[in-house]
Parts: structure tokens; sequence; C-alpha cells
């Protein structure tokens, strides 16, 4: 990771990034969720995180969001600490479907609104600018004719896209997204897919917690596994190994290995192994375990 | 013609109406948060709750509100104290303790019937409210709703999804720190109006009526404090005619209002409902 490059862009504020440095988070009752955990990331970035459930995830989000102070250890967004950095709206969240109710009496419109508080008055009174974000984020969205629909009636997609909108309204930088495809029919998933490949070119971090480990390859050039704390971050390429995955999941995830001879009868010493956790499967291909993974195809086939 | 206007001509029935309008407007305010996460029953234990201090601050001849603001508190650090020392759940606390608080009131307003009666805690007494209580009441209710006219949108937001409230800067923890003190201090105005057993509808049905009849938060706090408002208003006016409890009618008024919008809304209503069944829009 080359921080100390990344170049202060003119007029555009400060350049997002996130350093997680020696960081140890404990709950009230003791409990230590992660624990000395480290990762580092730049601008143009999509990176993903990855791990079981109650491997620290979302305690990692939480604290990201300043919701959890650390024990020990520094965070810090864009250069500054967490407070100043949601201060000045840097950070966009979003949230998990299930972490929404539905059934507020909220409009498309009121939502993607909310996005934009950080940059209105006391009063929370909308300018034209605000308007004219919020606008521009729903047609990015392509969600511009529901914006006068209550969110519950929205399909699970989206309901997802309005929420991205929010996320593009206020502005943010740096990008959280808590498990962004779970409920998302695929035709939705390439949409959103497509969306952060253009927030990446336009700079934008991304955050994204997944359990979807076939696709991470496809667009996430940056990957952090964690268990308590995190086990390996950096490239996909060199990071997403079956090595790393097998010491972040153990036993927890689905695991099929075909060696050569269940596959064929000639002499071919490839085999094929899929990951999965319940979600699209990760296949390795080859004779080796550390092969670079084959991309998961968009059908869910190998 | 001249009999409608009767009850204007008596000074306590014009103060009972605009105390009564008041009140009811900013309990409907609250109603639109409270009802949407659950916590509906809080409105009526805090009501309950606060009855021993009202007794105790009548009998020692201190502003009533300080005495109810002080069994309020007591009673919300009993609630956090059982519930962290044992394994009930949260509706057996909170029966457990505002019961208790209740009987404790009443015990002290039986021992001592001089200072205050009873019917007037328990069932409100607005027709024969003293003057230095229309001056708290007014106080409480016109800062009240001075601050929730000025913050209503960051409350809807901390409510409605509070890591985003965080992100925008806002401090979801400070927020609803002022909710419940806003919700403890017209529990106690409308204690003057409808009484504890009949505070919880104050916070609760405006609330519940407009949600029926809109998809915004905004036009839903407008339809619940105009609801509020007339209800209350209304109420207090015929119970001069009805000779019957204030509080009584102010909810019996609301009452209709919810079913009429429960059988008639034109979305979420019943009616509603059975025409949209079948492009399967939610009820």
């Amino acid at each position: 990771m080359n921080l100390q490059s990344a170049e202060i862009r003119p007029g555009q504020g400060p350049t997002p990034s996130i350093v997680v440095s020696g960081v140890t988070v404990r709950y009230a009752n003791g409990v230590t969720a992660v624990n000395d955990a480290s990762f580092a990331l730049g601008p143009g970035t999509i990176c993903a995180l990855v791990g079981v459930n109650g491997s620290g995830k979302s305690t990692i989000f939480k604290t990201l969001m300043g919701f959890l102070k650390p024990a020990q250890g520094l965070v810090s967004i864009a250069g500054m600490e967490v407070r100043a950095a949601l201060k000045r709206g840097l950070v966009a969240y979003v949230p998990q479907a299930e972490e929404v109710d539905w059934t507020f009496p909220v409009l498309v419109d009121d939502v993607v609104m909310m996005g934009r508080y950080g940059h209105m008055g006391f009063m929370r009174l909308p300018r034209k600018a605000d308007r004219e974000a919020a606008e521009q984020a729903l047609d990015r969205v392509n969600m511009l004719e529901f914006r006068r629909r209550q969110i519950g009636e929205l399909s699970g997609g989206q309901r997802k896209r309005v929420f991205l909108a929010r996320a593009l309204a206020q502005g943010g930088q740096v990008i959280l997204l808590d498990e962004p495809f779970t409920g998302v029919d695929v035709k939705t998933e390439d949409q959103i897919v497509q969306l952060m490949r253009e927030l990446r070119a336009e700079g934008r971090l991304m955050l994204v917690s997944t359990h979807n480990l076939g696709s991470i390859p496809d667009f996430c050039d940056q990957v952090v596994i964690v268990n308590k704390t995190v086990l390996a971050a950096g490239p996909t390429e060199t990071t997403f190994t079956q090595d790393n995955l097998q010491r972040a999941f153990g036993g927890a995830l689905r695991h099929f290995r075909l060696e050569g001879a269940s596959l064929h009868a000639d002499a071919d010493q490839r085999r094929v192994t899929v990951i999965t956790d319940d979600e699209r499967p990760l296949v390795f291909y080859g004779d080796r375990d550390h092969e670079k993974p084959a991309a998961g195809r968009k059908d869910g086939q190998p | 013609m001249e009999l409608l206007l009767e009850p204007f001509g008596y000074q306590y029935m014009v103060k009972a109406i605009w105390v009564s309008a008041l009140v009811g407007g900013v309990c409907a305010f609250l109603s639109c948060y409270l009802m949407l996460k659950g916590w509906s029953l809080m409105g009526d234990a805090l009501a309950h709750a606060i009855v021993p201090g009202v007794a105790l601050a009548y009998l020692l001849k201190v502003p009533y509100a300080a005495g109810a603001f002080f069994s309020g508190l007591l009673a919300a650090l009993a609630m956090a104290l059982v519930r962290v020392r044992t394994q009930l759940r949260e509706d057996a606390v909170i029966g457990i303790v505002f019961t208790t608080f209740f009987a404790v009131g009443l015990m002290i307003v039986s021992i001592n019937p001089t200072s205050v009666n009873v019917q007037s805690i328990v069932l409100g007494n607005i027709l024969g409210i003293s003057d230095e209580d229309v001056i708290q009441v007014a106080i409480i209710a016109f800062i009240s709703l001075a601050i929730l006219l000025l913050r209503w949108k960051d409350l809807m937001l901390v409510f409605f999804d509070e890591n985003q409230a965080r992100a925008v800067g806002l401090s979801p923890t400070r927020l609803k720190i002022l909710f419940f003190v806003l919700l403890s201090a017209c529990t106690v105005a409308a204690l003057q109006t409808v009484g504890a057993c009949l505070v919880i509808a104050m916070v609760v049905t405006p609330g519940a009526t407009a949600y029926l009849l809109t998809d915004r938060f905004g036009r839903l706090i407008a339809i619940a404090v105009t609801m509020g408002v007339t209800t209350s208003a209304l109420g207090a006016y015929a119970s001069y005619f009805l000779d019957g409890s204030t509080g009584g009618l102010i909810v019996v008024f609301q009452t209709l209002l919810f079913l009429a919008a429960f059988l008639f809304a034109p979305k979420h209503g019943r009616l509603g409902a059975r025409r949209a069944a079948s492009t399967g829009a939610p009820a």
C-alpha cells in the first residue's frame, strides 16, 4: 500500500484512505472481538472484507463508523480521526437489509436526502444543491422513477440501490457496504458491481463485507481476511488464496475437492477445489493449492 | 348557538381547552416517534411511575414537575437495575416497576387525602387546574414543541438509521436522551389533562392513526399534531356538556379517528387494503 505516494487532488477534498493499525476492540462485557488488527487501504480501491460470522467484520465496520472505540491501536480515515472524518461526511454507509425498518414512513426521496443532512444547516432544510445531488444519485442507480415510493414497496435490489444512492448523494469518499449482495438477484448484483467499478475509477475507496466468495476476484482489487484479527490483507491475487481462506474459515465452509482421478481417467493431475460460504462458490482449478482462483461465473457455475 | 358558545364564557373552560390542545399537540408529536420504535408501553410505564413523585410534590408543596421528574428518574434506574441483575424479560421488568411506583403513589395519596385527591392524578383534572400548574404545563409544552420543531429531522434520522445519523456527524445517544427527556416532560404535562391511566393514548394513538394515512414522516407529524390538538380541545369542550371526564372524552375522540383511519384510509386502511390486495401493495 503506497499511502505516502497518494497525491492530494486539489479541489477534491482529502484523499480517501483507511489505516487500521494494531487495533484491539473490546465490548463492554469484556469480550475481545478483534485483537491487534492492521490493514491499510488507499484511494481507488474496492476491498472485500471476508470472514465467518462472528469473526469481527461488523466490529471493524462499527469501529470505522465511530460506534466502537478501540481499546488499543489507531484508526484513521483520510488521514484524520474517525470522528473528524464523520463530521466532514467522508464516510458513507450502506446498511444490511435486515438493519433497515422497511415499514418506516419515508419515501425513496427522503432516504436519499438523509445523505445530504451533513451538508445542510441546523434545520436540515434542503437547498437546490441538495436536491440536485439527490436527483443525480437516484438517476445514477436508475431509481429516479421510484422516488415517490415508500421504501417498503421496493424489491430487494431496488432497496439496495436506494441506499447506494444515499451514499452517493452524501458524497462519501470512503463507502462501507455491509453484505450488499444478500437477497439481490444476479442482474442487480452486476449493476451494483458496475457502479462500484465506476466509483473506484473516480478514486473512491470501498470496503465490502461479503459472503459471496466467488465474485470477489471479479471486482475486488484488495482483500482483508479476518478471524478475530486480520489474518491477511493485500492484493486479491496474492491474498485471496486457498491457504488463507482455509485459515480464516476452517470448517465453516463447504469444501469440495475433486482430484484428477475422480474427474477423468487420463493422467491429467489437475483437480478442482470448490469453496463456498453458501453463496456463490469459489473455485480453484489446477494442480496446486495456491493457484490463483478462477473467478466464479455469473451463472454460478464453475 | 348560545348554548354552544356557553363554555367560552367561563374562564376555567377556556383555560382547559387551550391547555388540553397544547398538551395534546406535543404528545401527538412525540407519538410519531414512539410508535415507530415499538416503545409505546414506555410512555405508559413512565406515566405510572411519576405518580408517587407528583403526590409527594403536592404534599411538600414543591413544583409537581420536579417531583415527577425525580420519581421518573428513579423508576428508570430501578428498571435498569432489575434488568441487569435478573434474567427477566423487558416487559416483565417494566410491569413490575411501574405498578410498584403507581401503588406507592396511590398509597401516599390515600394516606394524605387533603393534599390532592386520587382521582385528579389517575383521571386528570384539567377543569380544576391551578394557575401555577397551567404555567408549568405551558412552559414544558412550548419548550418541547420548539425543540421538536427544530430537531424533528435529526430525531427521525436517529430513529430510522442510527448508523447514517453517525455518518452525517450526529450523536444518536445524545438525541435519544433528548427524546426521552421530552417524553418524560410531556408525560408529566399530560398527567394534568388526561390522568396517568390515559397518557398512553395521547403518546400513541395520534401517531398510529397518522401512520395509516401517509408514507411521509413530515406529513405524519402534521396529521398527528392536528389530530392531537383538535381531539384534545374538543374533548375539553365536550366535557362541559356531557359533564364527563375530559381525559376519557379526549381519548374516545382519538379512538374514533383511529377507527375511521383503520377502516377508510386510502392506502393502509382495511378497505384500501382490500382494493390493493390484487396488486400486492402492503396493507
